[in-house]
């Protein structure tokens, strides 16, 4: 068969330069920085290095530090999309179901989308200060010896708390317009092949809110992995003894804060190699469960 | 198997909208209703009424000697087929049939044979296991109607289910629709707009106007015996011609028009005078003429439109008319011809409550 060519110009070029050249300077330059200085170690004063091999990786993977972070960054991963997802899908349901004054509601729990993470940090820091928090002091009044400066388990509620809270909102706007796609004559057919609601809602209902609970758990994880470093930064700063450091948190603190260059950035490479492997599960075997 | 009973049925919305202002009826077991009536005159909502998906604000239904005035939809022993199917999109199509009855925890054997045979009934075995976006509209259709019978309801209801489908499907799913109700006799109630389908599929058609039924009969019943100006011009096509009369106690007159033969009518009152296209001939001695302006050809068939000569609508303008003739009748366009009918074909009704009085 023959192709019909059309003469080159260079203007679509021109007009894709843009994009191109924020891809390359913003992303794929630093990611090559990354690869190449996690294969070097640099002296205290930043003043020459010297080729390491995979040195820094060893010493990453294999470093307490970094695999109390990795487990915190799973538990503290899971915790937060399932929990996200959870009490999100629960609202937008319940809000489905409101007749009288639903536009408020909704936009009432649409509120915290507007709030960025160290903001929501901030917030959160100040409800669990010892001295003034609310939260802190309703905590300690119902019988909870909570301490999050001291005890792990309470400055990892705190975050997840606040990760969650900040995250509710965005689930909450996607689920409900899924909600609102599924045709109301679908309902009704359930409504009269199905008694039980309950029943309704997982053989109709969540079926049919797949295509937006796979999409939503994937930014959610991504949101859990990177984004909630605001949050972090802004509370616990990942005290105590490093219980609510995450591995973004651990590169940032390895690396801007403790100089190590070199650790930082095998750390970031190996976590790109984790979300990249993480995201290739997600479609592979996820996805394949969902019906759109 | 049993009959719906509708004893004053109201629905009054909460902005105070009244949807349906009291509505009779006893439907007979196996019997086939079908609501006719124009968009937004409640057949929708009377029809929902009966299936659980609306509440009913005042009267009762039952079916048989249940009152379901409360009973959940999915206890009433009633199936439906939706306008846009409704069918489950993440489910097979034995998926979608089988549903309701694996929530009424029916034997799995007796499933499959349920489903099966609907399947085989309705020409869809072979697209058991295909997904609903799989399909064409009619197969589509099908599943619908394959899922209704499967739960072998006390009463199906059928919501428009034709109106999604190309003229020439809606034909031959409106025989097998006829044809399925009368072998399973089970007693339905079917709601449409479309006057063609009320006409033959109805065993009692009832129409319905601004949330009242206006009559309620076997189709041919209404069509010759109408007691309302809105039943005439509803039911018939093509449309009923309407002329708007005066009596002055031994004619009725429009302008030039004169219409003797006529007695008993009150004088001084808007009249409205109805003759049906096919009622009308062409003779040389008729009592009117009309210009032919178009002559549509259906082949079996022509009908003849154009103004009726010396009389006037409301407006003013030239008032329409419409005669069916055999397919040999092609007057020529701009000419006119005499028409005549028998006085006792006409109906003739009062304009202001649309009452017909002859």
């Amino acid at each position: 068969m023959k192709r019909v060519q059309f003469e080159h110009s260079p203007i679509p070029y021109l007009f894709v330069a843009p994009q191109i050249i924020i891809i390359v300077v913003f992303f794929l330059w630093p990611a090559a920085q990354a690869v190449y200085q996690s294969f070097l170690l640099e002296d205290a004063f930043g003043l020459s290095s010297q080729f390491v091999w995979f040195r820094n990786y060893s010493d990453t993977i294999f470093s307490a530090a970094w695999l109390q972070a990795f487990w915190f960054t799973i538990i503290f991963s899971t915790l937060v999309t399932a929990l996200s997802l959870g009490l999100a899908l629960l609202l937008a349901v319940k809000a489905n179901e409101v007749i009288q004054g639903a536009s408020t509601y909704k936009t009432l729990l649409m509120w915290a989308y507007a709030i960025a993470p160290p903001v929501a940090g901030l917030m959160g820091n100040l409800m669990f200060n010892p001295l003034i928090g609310d939260l802190y002091g309703f905590m300690n009044a119902v019988g909870f010896d909570f301490d999050h400066k001291l005890d792990p388990y309470d400055a990892g509620f705190v975050v997840v708390l606040i990760s969650v809270w900040k995250q509710v909102s965005v689930n909450f706007i996607f689920f409900l317009s899924g909600l609102q796609g599924i045709p109301k004559s679908v309902n009704e057919a359930a409504l009269m092949d199905c008694k039980s609601p309950t029943r309704r809602f997982w053989t109709i209902t969540f079926p049919l809110l797949a295509p937006t609970t796979f999409f939503l758990m994937v930014i959610n994880i991504t949101y859990a992995f990177f984004e909630t470093f605001g949050i972090i930064d802004t509370t616990t700063q990942g005290a105590p003894g490093g219980a609510t450091t995450t591995l973004v948190f651990k590169v940032f603190q390895d690396g801007f804060r403790g100089a190590d260059i070199g650790g930082s950035s095998a750390q970031s490479v190996v976590l790109m190699l984790l979300v990249l492997a993480l995201t290739v599960i997600q479609f592979r075997f996820i996805e394949k469960k969902v019906h759109y | 198997m049993s009959g719906v009973h509708l004893k004053s049925v109201r629905k009054t919305y909460p902005n105070g909208a009244e949807a349906i202002r009291g509505v009779d009826m006893d439907i007979q077991s196996g019997e086939m209703i079908v609501f006719v009536g124009p968009s937004g005159c409640g057949k929708s909502t009377l029809l929902r009424m009966v299936a659980g998906l609306e509440s009913i604000s005042g009267g009762d239904i039952s079916i048989g000697d249940r009152v379901i005035n409360d009973v959940s939809p999915s206890e009433r022993d009633v199936a439906m087929v939706f306008q846009n199917y409704a069918l489950y999109p993440h489910m097979s199509v034995r998926g979608n049939m089988s549903y309701g009855l694996k929530n009424r925890k029916m034997d799995k054997a007796e499933i499959d044979k349920r489903v099966n045979d609907a399947a085989k009934m309705l020409k869809i075995d072979a697209f058991l296991e295909r997904q609903p976006n799989q399909l064409s509209g009619g197969q589509r259709q099908r599943v619908a109607m394959g899922r209704a019978i499967v739960r072998n309801p006390q009463v199906f209801l059928f919501d428009e289910p034709l109106s999604n489908l190309d003229a020439k499907l809606r034909v031959q799913m409106r025989i097998e629709i006829k044809r399925l109700q009368r072998r399973m006799n089970v007693t339905s109630i079917y709601v449409t707009h479309d006057q063609t389908e009320a006409m033959t599929l109805a065993d009692r058609l009832a129409v319905i106007n601004d949330g009242l039924v206006e009559q309620m009969g076997a189709p041919m019943e209404l069509y010759n015996d109408p007691k309302t100006l809105f039943v005439a011009s509803f039911i018939g096509a093509p449309q009923i011609n309407l002329i708007p009369v005066k009596f002055d106690g031994t004619t009725l007159s429009n302008g030039a028009l004169q219409l003797a033969g006529f007695s008993g009518l009150p004088e001084n009152t808007d009249l409205v005078l109805g003759i049906r296209p096919d009622v009308l001939r062409v003779s040389g001695d008729g009592q009117f003429e009309m210009r032919v302006d178009l002559v549509e050809q259906h082949g079996g068939e022509n009908l003849v439109y154009g103004a009726l000569l010396g009389a006037t609508n409301n407006e003013g303008d030239d008032l329409e008319v419409c005669l069916k003739g055999d397919k040999e009748m092609l007057p020529d366009l701009d000419g006119t011809l005499r028409l005549g009918f028998d006085s006792s074909t006409a109906f003739v009704f009062r304009k202001d409550t649309g009452e017909r009085l002859i």
